[in-house]
């Protein structure tokens, strides 16, 4: 007797236990203010799916949850968006894709990471946002399917500070190749003091969460040129033709900063953009994604203005800003048949509805490839029109190649070799070494 | 005489080392005041002169960067996640812990002796043996919310709590117990209404310790939970190394000082329960 | 009695044995069967052998073996300077001089604040200090060595002295009291009575620290996060990159995390064995 009622007690406390977690899981564990979960189970309608987007780009991660919720307020249809820290969206996929309620709309960042993501990529042929797609340059293809589809085309150079370099006496149109840039750039710098900067350049941060200015974007330069001159768009093995006009802008910038080299392992992102906004640099290495930060820093339009990154290889007069994409909505094929619908509405709404458009083009302020957004919602800033004036002028935009880099861990090779090479603790072999064999064992280790 | 002299030297070398004592403990609280100040810095004079008052109105930020990141990291909600995952897990793990040591060390066969060894076992082995496989499991159960998390913290942290309930509950007299068992008392009964009070210490310390780890946890709530709705203290302040690569810094400073503020303070108060406490589980250690 | 409560093991030992299972027992059977497969989630998982343990070693961007060494060396030298520093102020705290209390708080608070928050704060206060030298945390991994272990140093001294007052305060005053007067000077005290007695508790602490030192996580991605080039990765660190860094590698990550666990199993027992050899018998 005693035994069944000791069993019965414990059975009763267990389920007690589960019970009361699953009844408080039921009762929204979401109150209200604390996530950006936007879902309002009375107004959802029968039957439709659920829209969850695992967000690569912080910076406009407040204006896609605020798209969210107005979408949810219209429809009805429960739609989260999250987004990843820097540096963790592979890892976040990685985890979030496993799970019950995975991501139904994740990004890529080019070939490499469709390589890995292609499984999960559902085929985009019958969308409206491949319907809209301007050109096919925008959309990543793989037998005939369409996995991935580009949604902001960025551009980045040397973002410089129009007043400092008229105070310093002169203009853009002085800087035409590397040659001059660096006249420039060494003139300022030694007369930081009259003009009351601290360098030329902003610091070359290189802390971890901010090297990828320098590992990614600056690293792209010599690939571009390598590719262009061997006539190829990718590789399994890098040669490093241009790697040493690679040290020279590197060089150039390290040594006219606002902090000796030997700091920049501890400075970040933040801190460069701190010292431009502070009038303490003239130059400094960001894209168009860095205007609103300037901007709600303090700075105005007329002081903002952008230039190619020269690093001496030949034609470069030539050369325009660098532009490409390295954000691609992919659909996860996976999800339940009603959550790919809801995904492939809201898509189609994003790109279509004034709501949606206006958020991209004048919130996000993203230059789109669709077609829907023609007047009135096309973004401009003085950056933006800065890349818009050198392409008019027929200048080659330099293309984003690092989606062809082939791993993270290469891109953090190359970073941790540039910083020592800056603190004075590696050598420049050393990068070369990391840039070339790592390349070529990283190609090997992704494509066994 | 001589003993005068001694004592009079020893006063003095006492004096002498109050003075030592509390120049290392302004050098010891130097970090926290360094802190606190940086965060009413503007960010851009944190990392160039981290030692600066904010002297001037370049360099004084207000409470700006106590918005921005409170803002960034939604760190209200997370206070309130961690306050709720770290009360649920010390008391699932107290009471679950509790009885099974009790039962553990009353009850000897080769089962309960395994089992005890399994426990000891699992307090050694790192957390990186498990991270994964047990972030799947946790996943394919529904572990993964603030309310069921408790079971994931029971789980991975039942060996410290068992062994040190089991080595108090050997040195409490069985004379109690057996009595209340000659007047009636079922096992449920005895272990609720004696044993429970005499151990009540050691509750109090398993307990601290407990919420110590749970509550600065970082990489388990990380890969267990589903972050997309649920953030804890450490993983509100690791995120804030987001905004498309780089670290706020000044935010930074204002949340670490919100997180670290609630536990000074509840330490202050608390703090004769918290050094007892502690040093009480780790003697029986 | 022993019969009464046996009966009732569901309700005492099950819950409790349960969430064992499901939070550590599986997982950690799982674990070890996974580190002889390749896979990338738990169900595609192939059996290959010690292949992901060859891959482990032999990797050079792995970066296990220095991770290793590096780890052993702090876990070592942190274990010592901690302790000695602990015990140091637990000495003097003892006394009962003017302010103990007060400093006793003091020394034990940074014991309560997280790795995380440990590792941010001590990141720009080092960053600091070293920017007058023209150097920072990661201008190699020793700067990023020391820095860890003055930040655990802080963290734990206090943690530590705690426990060794309690020690010092269990020993019968008889015992030193005999001692003096058999013409003892202070030092031989220490070194001849307390500190035999004192086995116990510096058991208990080289344990804390010399386990912690090796299972450091937190303090260690907060403050360098490896930098430069993993070389200031310790090893829990190190796994956990490798698992989530790098896609292909979860099987040697979790191979390495074998290692780990065998290691620090293997310590910790030799460890408690050759001090409790020490121990006084009481």
């Amino acid at each position: 007797m005693k035994k069944i009622l000791a069993v019965a007690a414990a059975l009763a406390l267990i389920l007690g236990v589960i019970a009361i977690f699953a009844a408080r899981e039921e009762k929204a564990p979401t109150p209200p203010a604390t996530t950006n979960e936007n879902s309002t189970p009375g107004s959802k309608p029968q039957g439709a799916g659920t829209v969850y987007y695992l967000n690569f780009k912080p910076e406009q991660a407040r204006q896609w949850e605020e798209l969210a919720r107005i979408y949810t307020a219209e429809t009805g249809v429960p739609v989260t968006v999250r987004t990843a820290a820097s540096g963790t969206y592979e890892d976040t996929l990685r985890s979030e894709i496993e799970k019950p309620d995975a991501p139904t709309l994740f990004q890529v960042n080019g070939p490499v990471g469709l390589k890995t993501w292609k499984g999960f990529c559902l085929d985009l042929t019958d969308t409206a946002i491949y319907a809209n797609l301007k050109s096919d340059d925008f959309a990543l293809k793989e037998d005939g399917q369409v996995l991935a589809v580009a949604y902001v085309i960025e551009t980045y150079g040397l973002i410089y500070n129009k007043e400092l370099l008229h105070k310093a006496g002169y203009t853009a149109a002085d800087i035409t190749d590397f040659d001059s840039l660096k006249r420039i750039a060494e003139d300022i710098q030694a007369r930081r003091e009259e003009l009351g900067v601290l360098g030329a350049f902003t610091s070359a941060g290189m802390d971890s969460s901010s090297d990828w200015r320098f590992k990614t974007h600056l690293a792209n330069l010599p690939v571009y040129y390598e590719y262009k001159q061997d006539g190829i768009g990718m590789t399994e093995a890098i040669k490093g033709t241009y790697l040493d006009r690679y040290k020279a802008i590197w060089d150039l910038y390290i040594n006219n900063a606002t902090c000796p080299p030997s700091l920049i392992g501890a400075k970040t992102g933040d801190d460069a953009s701190s010292e431009f906004i502070l009038g303490e640099a003239v130059f400094y290495q960001n894209g168009t994604w860095a205007y609103d930060e300037l901007i709600s820093g303090g700075m105005r339009d007329e002081q903002l203005g952008m230039l190619p990154i020269y690093i001496g290889a030949e034609g470069e007069e030539n050369q325009g800003l660098c532009t490409g994409s390295e954000n691609y909505w992919c659909i996860n094929k996976r999800a339940s048949a009603e959550n790919i619908e809801a995904t492939k509405a809201f898509l189609e709404w994003v790109i279509t509805s004034d709501t949606g458009r206006d958020m991209l083009a004048n919130q996000m302020g993203f230059v789109t490839p669709f077609k829907t957004f023609d007047a009135g919602y096309t973004a401009s800033n003085a950056l933006l029109d800065d890349a818009a004036r050198y392409i008019a002028e027929g200048k080659e935009s330099v293309s984003w190649n690092f989606p062809t880099m082939p791993s993270d861990t290469w891109k953090d090779g190359v970073g941790a070799a540039l910083l020592e090479y800056a603190q004075g603790t590696g050598s420049w072999e050393n990068v070369r070494t990391v840039f070339v064999d790592g390349w070529a064992r990283e190609y090997g280790a992704a494509n066994p | 005489m001589a003993k005068q002299k001694t004592a009079r030297k020893r006063r003095f070398s006492d004096h002498l080392l109050t003075l030592v004592f509390s120049v290392i403990s302004a050098v010891y609280l130097f970090p926290l005041f360094v802190m606190v100040m940086n965060s009413f810095k503007r960010k851009a004079f944190i990392s160039r002169a981290p030692f600066m008052l904010p002297r001037d109105s370049q360099m004084f930020a207000g409470l700006s960067n106590y918005r921005q990141g409170i803002e960034r990291t939604d760190f209200l909600s997370s206070f309130g996640w961690s306050l709720v995952i770290t009360l649920l897990s010390v008391g699932l793990i107290l009471l679950c812990t509790s009885m099974c040591a009790w039962y553990i060390s009353r009850v000897s066969n080769p089962a309960t002796r395994l089992i005890y060894l399994a426990f000891i076992f699992s307090m050694v082995v790192p957390f990186q043996m498990v991270m994964f496989t047990l972030s799947k499991v946790a996943n394919l159960l529904s572990l993964n919310t603030p309310w069921t998390i408790p079971i994931v913290y029971l789980g991975f942290g039942a060996g410290l709590a068992v062994f040190l309930f089991t080595g108090s509950m050997r040195s409490v007299p069985l004379a109690v117990e057996e009595a209340a068992m000659i007047d009636g008392c079922a096992p449920p009964s005895i272990f609720f209404h004696v044993v429970l009070p005499i151990l009540q210490p050691v509750y109090v310390s398993t307990g601290i310790l407990q919420a110590m780890w749970i509550w600065n946890d970082y990489l388990l709530p990380y890969l267990v939970l589903d972050m997309k709705r649920f953030k804890t203290i450490p993983i509100a302040v690791q995120y804030l190394k987001g905004g498309y690569g780089s670290v706020d810094m000044g935010a930074m400073m204002a949340i670490l000082t919100l997180a670290i503020l609630p536990i000074v303070l509840m330490y202050l108060f608390c703090q004769r329960y918290i050094v007892s406490g502690v040093m009480a589980g780790a003697v029986k250690g | 009695m022993e019969h009464a409560i046996k009966r009732y093991w569901p309700l005492f030992v099950l819950p409790t044995v349960l969430a064992f299972i499901v939070g550590f027992l599986l997982p950690f059977g799982m674990g070890l069967y996974l580190s002889f497969c390749r896979f990338t989630t738990v169900s595609d998982a192939t059996f290959t052998g010690f292949e992901n343990y060859i891959r482990a070693f032999s990797d050079p961007g792995s970066n296990f073996l220095h991770s290793m060494g590096y780890t052993a060396l702090f876990a070592l030298v942190s274990t010592v300077i901690i302790n000695l520093v602990g015990l140091t102020l637990a000495v003097c705290l003892v006394r009962g001089i003017r302010g103990s209390n007060l400093f006793r708080t003091v020394f034990f608070m940074p014991n309560l604040i997280g790795g995380i928050v440990l590792g941010w704060l001590w990141q720009v206060i080092l960053n600091g200090a070293l920017m007058r030298y023209g150097k920072t945390l990661v201008t190699n991994e020793w700067y990023g060595f020391a820095g860890l272990l003055i930040l655990m140093l802080w963290q734990q001294a206090g943690y530590m002295m705690i426990i060794y007052i309690s020690g010092l305060n269990a020993i019968p005053e008889e015992l030193t009291e005999a001692a003096s007067i058999d013409g003892a000077s202070g030092w031989q005290t220490f070194l001849r009575v307390k500190l035999p007695m004192l086995m116990p508790s510096i058991t208990i602490c080289t344990f804390l620290t010399l386990t912690g030192g090796f299972k450091l996580f937190d303090q260690n991605l907060a403050l360098t996060n490896g930098a430069p080039s993993s070389r200031s990765e310790l090893l829990a660190l190190n796994i956990f990159n490798t698992f989530y860094g790098r896609s292909g590698w979860e099987g040697a990550g979790q191979a390495k995390a074998v290692v780990f666990a065998l290691i620090v199993t293997g310590i910790a027992l030799l460890q408690l064995r050759l001090t409790r050899t020490k121990e006084v018998q009481q």
